[in-house]
């Protein structure tokens, strides 16, 4: 047997390309989407104007826009902590349902009470609830040697499932006629407004403030060095004496802390209360942002904002044209899929030997 | 040539007085909580929707949005893009519906089952589905061997705990033995979860199951088990063609019909709809054979006195699991008391979940 196709791994990957490739990757998704609408039998310039320009050409949309990323560019920026030092946190989703529930339960203690501390209050328990929840799998890690992508999928549904309790039982509204919810919180924990009549609220502060500090902790502390090396190889960094153990703890916390911190901006931003619905999987999304963000805290704004717009697009595809809205799951979809493929390309050679012909025959 | 004169002349005028009447660009637009195809709650809206477009009514829908925060974005749009009627079609959607209609005044939004009517241009609409659950009560308590009914419930809200009782009273009445069980599995629409909570039912005895939930599992996993099951929201019979003895089926396509022309010709005006078997919002699914003629004609005529309101389905004496009296005898629930209903009659096992 003689292989006709050799994958030789590449020695030297122009940092500058690396960067570079996840526009390569929605260019290929815009033309992948176009191909698609096309086979579905629409125009696929039509299509893709009313996905991707439509959603945003009024002041509206931006907010919009706005307001679907911030808690995904929070969630991707702490994850993008586990993910550069090897810790595969895959349930942000439960740490930031976790955050609600905590953040949630601070705002319904202060339920018609008035104070200016309530709110940082309520946002200061998300972020610790989240911070508790992400702890879990850590040191189940750090001190049974468990696996932290099975344990922290796995609490997803331990905190769905709580929050169900909770909004059926104890913290249902007692005018509420029995439904799946808690009241609505008190104007005091609800986040301010930034424009009125818009719905964009004062958490993307908390989203840019996740970002300055995690650029400033990655490449100006000791600590974003130990991530780094530790990412980049685990004897290394044993070998300069880094304390694992420590490390993982961190990281899992800054991560579960953002994802709580999301997870009470859309409770006491949007929503205004605890019900089953508050996150359509943003954390599993943030996933996808991240690695679009190539884990860097820019690159993670320009990805949460990408990705947020699949989502407005596929609504307004659908009000439009009637494109069926699960395409928004498609593009999202294909965006990973092309970026991991030209990542491959990236960091492999794939080269075809040439045989001659008899050499083909058997 | 006077034949093509009046042709012009009757078109001009049919154009003419089109252009009054109604607005050629006249709107309808349709939130949905699921896909068009979960064969239950949505699908049973998507073929209200289907019967405005073919009244002549543009429409449009958006399918699968959660009731989160997204909901209200993308009833805004509907509003914006020009649609002139919007139905919100699931509970979850109250607060966003009032919230987008509060900025929107020139537009009529309707929002199924709920309870808030905030602004002048919010109706709200809901079907009396005990009726139909009498009629199952019925049919299950003349089917049942093992006296036990198992029901697959969603959320302790009023309208599903008035569902239970409305079975239980009904079928009591035939079958004075007959014992609820139920398993509530806090979702609308979950097939693993459904399936799972019948078989659990079956388990426990039950050889009639019924569900409170959007999905054609548990039917199927009666049909597997060889036991006897009531299709929900639309008809589900070809999924169980054995285990089916009948289903409530929800025809929203007379009140969307009707709502979208009232809105379009400028009639339209604030409601609270609750319709049952005599309006047709809530219809049967065609009766299993398996069930004999007697008890069919028994259930006809039953369906009939529901309809004609010579049959109430909550009429005294109605007790409570602590045998408290509710209503008393000769009396009927009232309408204030159905809409709030949240204890179990007796006969129900098991507590409501607090």
């Amino acid at each position: 047997m003689v292989p006709l196709i050799k994958i030789e791994k590449r020695n030297d990957v122009p940092m500058a390309l690396y960067f570079f490739t996840p526009f390569i990757a929605i260019i290929l998704t815009i033309l992948g989407g176009g191909i698609i609408f096309y086979i579905l039998g629409f125009n696929p310039i039509e299509a893709l104007k009313f996905y991707f320009i439509t959603p945003i050409s009024n002041l509206y949309g931006l907010s919009e826009l706005l307001l679907k990323a911030t808690p995904l560019c929070l969630i991707a920026i702490g994850l993008s902590f586990c993910f550069k030092s090897n810790n595969w946190n895959i349930g942000a989703e439960g740490q930031l349902t976790f955050g609600a529930i905590v953040g949630g339960g601070v705002a319904l203690l202060f339920y018609n009470q008035e104070g200016f501390y309530i709110l940082p209050l309520v946002i200061l328990a998300g972020a610790i609830g989240g911070m508790i929840f992400a702890l879990i799998p850590a040191i189940l890690k750090t001190y049974f040697n468990t696996n932290e992508i099975l344990v922290s999928l796995m609490l997803v549904y331990v905190s769905k499932l709580l929050l169900d309790y909770l909004v059926v039982g104890p913290w249902s509204n007692p005018e509420g006629f029995n439904f799946p919810e808690t009241r609505q919180f008190s104007d005091s924990s609800r986040m301010p407004l930034l424009f009125e009549g818009l719905r964009i609220h004062a958490g993307i502060f908390l989203a840019l403030a996740a970002v300055m500090l995690s650029w400033f902790v990655l490449y100006k502390t000791y600590l974003g060095f130990q991530i780094k090396v530790s990412g980049l190889s685990l004897k290394t960094a044993k070998y300069a004496g880094f304390k694992g153990n420590t490390m993982i703890l961190v990281v899992f916390m800054i991560s579960g802390a953002c994802a709580g911190l999301a997870g009470v901006g859309e409770i006491t931003g949007p929503i205004g209360q605890l019900h089953r619905m508050i996150s359509p999987d943003y954390g599993f999304t943030a996933i996808i942002v991240a690695f679009l963000g190539r884990l860097n805290p820019f690159g993670i704004i320009f990805a949460s904002l990408v990705v947020a717009l699949t989502y407005l697009g596929a609504e307004t595809a659908q009000i439009f044209l009637q494109i069926p809205k699960y395409t928004g799951q498609v593009f999202q979809g294909m965006i990973l899929f092309f970026l991991l493929a030209s990542d491959y390309l990236l960091f492999f050679k794939v080269k075809i030997l040439s045989l001659k012909k008899n050499e083909l025959r058997h | 040539m006077y034949k093509n004169f009046f042709r012009y002349l009757i078109s001009a005028i049919f154009l003419l007085g089109f252009s009054v009447n109604s607005n050629a660009d006249f709107k309808v637009g349709f939130v949905y909580v699921g896909p068009t195809g979960d064969h239950g709650w949505t699908f049973q809206h998507h073929e209200g929707r289907n019967a405005v477009e073919a009244a002549g009514i543009k429409t449009t829908f958006v399918e699968s949005v959660p009731e989160g925060a997204d909901a209200e974005r993308v009833i805004r749009q509907l509003a914006q893009s020009g649609h002139d009627l919007i139905f919100t079609t699931s509970f979850g959607y109250m607060d966003p519906t009032n919230k987008v209609a509060k900025d929107f005044p020139n537009v009529k939004f309707e929002h199924a089952t709920g309870y808030k009517r905030e602004h002048s241009n919010v109706s709200t609409y809901s079907a009396r589905f005990y009726e139909g659950r009498t009629l199952l009560g019925h049919i299950a308590g003349k089917m049942t061997k093992t006296n036990t009914i198992g029901y697959i419930a969603s959320f302790p809200i009023p309208e599903v705990i008035r569902g239970i009782n409305a079975m239980t009273l009904a079928a009591q009445k035939v079958n004075p033995n007959i014992k609820t069980k139920i398993v509530w599995v806090f979702t609308w629409y979950d097939p693993g979860k459904e399936a799972e909570a019948a078989q659990a039912l079956i388990d426990q005895g039950a050889d009639v199951i019924m569900q409170h939930t959007d999905s054609t599992a548990p039917v199927q996993t009666a049909e597997k088990a060889g036991v006897w099951s009531f299709g929900q929201a639309s008809d589900m019979q070809r999924f169980a063609p054995k285990s089916i003895l009948t289903s409530i089926i929800d025809d929203w396509a007379p009140y969307y019909v009707e709502r979208a022309i009232a809105a379009r010709d400028g009639t339209w005006n604030q409601q609270d709809t609750w319709h049952g078997l005599k309006e047709g919002m809530v219809a049967m699914g065609p009766y299993n054979s398996a069930m004999g003629a007697d008890l069919v004609k028994e259930v006809e005529q039953l369906q009939k006195d529901l309809a004609s309101g010579k049959v109430h389905s909550f009429t005294g004496p109605i007790y409570d699991q602590k045998g408290n009296i509710l209503v008393a005898e000769g009396k009927v629930a009232d309408d204030g008391m159905l809409a709030g209903m949240s204890v179990y009659v007796k006969g129900v096992e098991g507590d409501i979940p607090k």
